[in-house]
């Protein structure tokens, strides 16, 4: 726990050594071909601050909200939140190699993770090494996570609690990009350490991919010698938008040790598909995901946990003011809204034949105000009806979230 | 543009006092507490709430590792009745007063195992019943009558000759059950009143046997593991058991729903006109309490928790205690036609979930309550749904 306290803290004193003199600080600003970056140039596409002649610039972002939720009437009351406090560090160590990390301090620090820490070696634009703690590109949210490009207070379900974002590794992969005209096109393909046993014995009662998060061992050792591979591929066009395709999958249990045979070698596969688009005409921004889980589950288990999981959600994001609001000249004000949908368990009763439910819908209308591009202010609503593996009537969830989040 | 914006705001503050759903009438739902705990009551409660409905058990916390379900919610959804998800299969015993086999694997099938371990299988051409999970609500209530109370609905000759006899269920304690001053020693054996066969004497058994052979989780009560048969150490702690046992005793009894319709009244006339209650006992009142909140209450449960011969039909050949393998207790009635909110949207009823509707498992009433299940047959259509509205409403 110390070394990674270690690292927060110095660079803590760093910013607070820049803040004596600002004329030794240097905006490294957001890429500028950011209509040509896609989802996995995320980790790089942030801004950046850079010290002086120090050959290491750093950045983060944090987030702050409010909440006032309830449920079936009744609820916790006014709760306020920092769920997150991030810290880049980038380094370009040679014109072709360079460094960045991402150190997450989530609930106040109730939990300190290293969600990014890679070294990228360029051998040509179709070909980069990249190793260390990876994200892996299991979609888009997963790499392109950062609080201040959403428009709202909570991250979509289906891609944090069903898809395990963040969800970063150990590991190696090549990435590559291919650019033509108004073209992009753009590869992944990594192995790393992958999930163990949790995922399907767990204190969430469903197959719940993120629990494997929980075994902190996963970035010494693989959790059962067996390579986890994830990939994708996808396109862009700059007037049209970007698609997605991607996929992870391994074996994920520990069924062997010293020798001896514990269990059958079981497989988890995940496929998802991401896009993202702005109609040209009003302006509207959509970015969406959905994800398909296949886990292979002994039969002679509980089908409380499911073999099957889908869901996904789509951001409708819809400017209505720009220009100059409140003494910003660039200020943004947009309506949006989030459709989500989750369904942890697909399949039948084997005792019934009925459908096992366990799953959950929300809808979250939202209001933003970007007074900068890198700083969103936002009020939520959300209003989620979840059932329970029988189908019984559902659980009604609504509340108010306000939160403002941003890069500094 | 920035009055639209001010009149978004202005709706967001006013609908702020509505903004969380609004909460379930208190009489569709089975969850809470009964009236009047106090507050150190309350938190305990709420503790015990937490253990039966929140806690999951995973191989790494104890489950198993053969079991049937991973918490009790997992059975008793809401605190109602259960799905045929988590039916449970009991066999070994085949005539009263005679000890499970348990050399065969009894009493319970543990039909689920954690990976890499292989579930129980029932031995071939063994008897064995299916139990659906029942409703948890109100049991506070019947754990606080007397012995006395319900044996004087006991009538195992049928000396009055209705033909309704009314058996109790003696059976062997645990060791570490603690007679109450209300509890009456028959050589040894106490008279049980909870299960479907009345097998089980108070909630601490109840709870501590769930524990055991519903989820493979042993405690200072029962520390044998059901699969290994070892002693091995606890995987629950006794607060938490007692914070269980507390919980159920201060459950909330069901509300009865539209007590004042024409219909429902007219149906309760026609419940006690064909003799339903003669077993369904609609009223009981407690007697002074260790809870406060449970002292000399009315409520209406619609059961006598002993024993009726339910005919052959519904003789699965597997029994418990000294119950015959024909026997089964009178089910409380209460919270009845809230089973489907607990049962996925469908009615399991009858010990086994057999009966899909109410007026199905009134047909498949046998033995003492032929009788009655006759007088329903007759009954006009009118008078059929009359008396269905009213348990439904119970």
């Amino acid at each position: 726990m110390k070394k990674y306290l270690f690292l927060p803290v110095f660079l803590f004193a760093l910013v607070a050594n820049a803040q004596i003199d600002s004329t030794l600080l240097k905006r490294v600003p957001v890429d500028t071909s950011y209509t040509r970056a896609m989802n996995m140039d995320a980790v790089y596409n942030r801004p950046f601050l850079q010290i002086g002649n120090l050959p290491a610039s750093i950045g983060g972002y944090v987030e702050a909200d409010y909440q006032y939720m309830g449920q079936d009437g009744i609820t916790e009351g006014h709760s306020f939140r920092i769920p997150r406090f991030t810290l880049f560090v980038a380094s370009s160590i040679h014109r072709k190699i360079k460094f960045l990390s991402e150190i997450e301090l989530e609930e106040g620090g109730k939990q300190i993770s290293i969600e990014f820490a890679a070294l990228d070696l360029t051998f040509h634009p179709l070909l980069n090494l990249r190793g260390g703690v990876v994200m892996n590109p299991i979609g888009a949210f997963n790499q392109n996570h950062d609080g201040p490009k959403w428009e709202f207070v909570d991250r979509p379900i289906a891609m944090t609690e069903m898809l395990p974002a963040t969800w970063s590794n150990v590991g190696f992969g090549l990435y590559g990009k291919y650019y033509s005209k108004a073209w992009a096109f753009g590869y992944e393909a990594y192995l790393t350490n992958g999930f163990d046993n949790s995922i399907i014995s767990n204190n969430q009662n469903k197959t719940f991919l993120p629990a494997a998060k929980e075994n902190a061992l996963r970035f010494e050792e693989s959790s059962n010698g067996q390579p986890l591979f994830t990939g994708k591929i996808a396109v862009r066009n700059n007037k049209v938008g970007e698609i997605g395709l991607s996929y992870m999958g391994g074996i994920y249990n520990r069924f062997e040790e010293d020798g001896l045979v514990l269990d059958a070698k079981r497989r988890l596969d995940v496929l998802a598909v991401d896009f993202n688009t702005t109609i040209s005409a009003t302006k509207t921004y959509l970015v969406g995901e959905w994800a398909w889980v296949l886990v292979d589950v002994p039969e002679t288990y509980s089908q409380q946990y499911g073999e099957r999981q889908k869901g996904g959600f789509v951001d409708i994001v819809q400017p209505i003011l720009r220009g100059k609001l409140a003494g910003f000249d660039k200020a943004v004000f947009s309506l949006a809204c989030r459709l989500e949908y989750v369904d942890w368990n697909v399949g039948s009763f084997e005792e019934t034949g009925g459908n096992i439910s366990d799953d959950l819908w929300a809808v979250v209308p939202a209001i933003s105000f970007r007074p900068v591009s890198q700083t969103v202010i936002r009020l939520n609503y959300r209003y989620m009806q979840q059932q329970d593996i029988l189908g019984n009537p559902p659980a009604k969830i609504g509340g108010v979230q306000f939160g403002l989040s941003s890069y500094f | 543009m920035k009055k639209l914006i001010l009149i978004l705001l202005g709706c967001l503050a006013f609908a702020c006092e509505n903004i969380i759903p609004e909460p379930p009438a208190v009489d569709e739902i089975l969850d809470g507490p009964i009236d009047g705990l106090n507050s150190s009551e309350q938190a305990r409660f709420l503790a015990g709430d937490f253990a039966f409905n929140d806690e999951v058990f995973s191989s790494g916390t104890g489950l198993g590792p053969t079991f049937v379900a991973t918490s009790c919610g997992s059975c008793h959804a809401g605190d109602g009745k259960g799905h045929p998800f988590t039916t449970l299969t009991r066999f070994g015993q085949t005539a009263p007063n005679t000890p499970p086999n348990l050399l065969i694997g009894g009493p319970q099938l543990q039909n689920r195992a954690i990976p890499g371990y292989t579930p129980e299988i029932l031995p071939e051409g063994t008897p064995f019943m299916k139990l659906t999970p029942p409703a948890v609500t109100g049991l506070g209530l019947l754990s606080a009558l007397t012995d006395e109370q319900i044996l004087t609905n006991a009538d195992p000759y049928d000396l009055d000759g209705d033909g309704i006899s009314g058996v109790p269920n003696y059976v062997n304690p645990p060791a570490y059950f603690v007679p109450k001053w209300f509890h009456q020693d028959a050589n040894g054996r106490y008279m049980g009143r909870f299960g479907k066969k009345a097998a089980t004497i108070d909630l601490l058994q109840q709870t501590v046997s769930a524990y055991n052979q519903d989820m493979g989780i042993t405690s200072t009560f029962e520390p044998v593991d059901p699969f290994s048969g070892l002693e091995v150490d606890p995987e629950v702690s006794d607060q938490t058991v007692r914070d269980v046992v507390f919980y159920l005793r201060t459950l909330k009894a069901p509300i009865q729903r539209s007590q004042n319709d024409q219909q429902i009244i007219q149906g309760k006339t026609l419940f006690s006109q064909i003799q339903c209650g003669d077993c369904h006992t609609p009223e009981w009142t407690t007697p002074t309490s260790d809870i406060v909140a449970l002292s000399n209450k009315t409520f209406f449960p619609y059961t006598d928790l002993l024993l009726h011969d339910m005919g052959p039909g519904l003789d699965d050949g597997v029994t418990e205690g000294s119950a015959e393998t024909f026997e089964w207790r009178t089910p409380p009635l209460w919270g009845l036609g809230l089973s489907p909110n607990s049962q996925g949207g469908s009615y399991f009823l009858m010990h086994d979930g057999r009966a899909s509707s109410i007026e199905e498992a009134i047909l498949l009433h046998g033995g003492e309550a032929n009788s009655s299940r006759t007088k329903f047959e007759s009954l006009s259509a009118e008078d059929r749904t009359a008396l269905i509205r009213f348990l439904e409403s119970l």
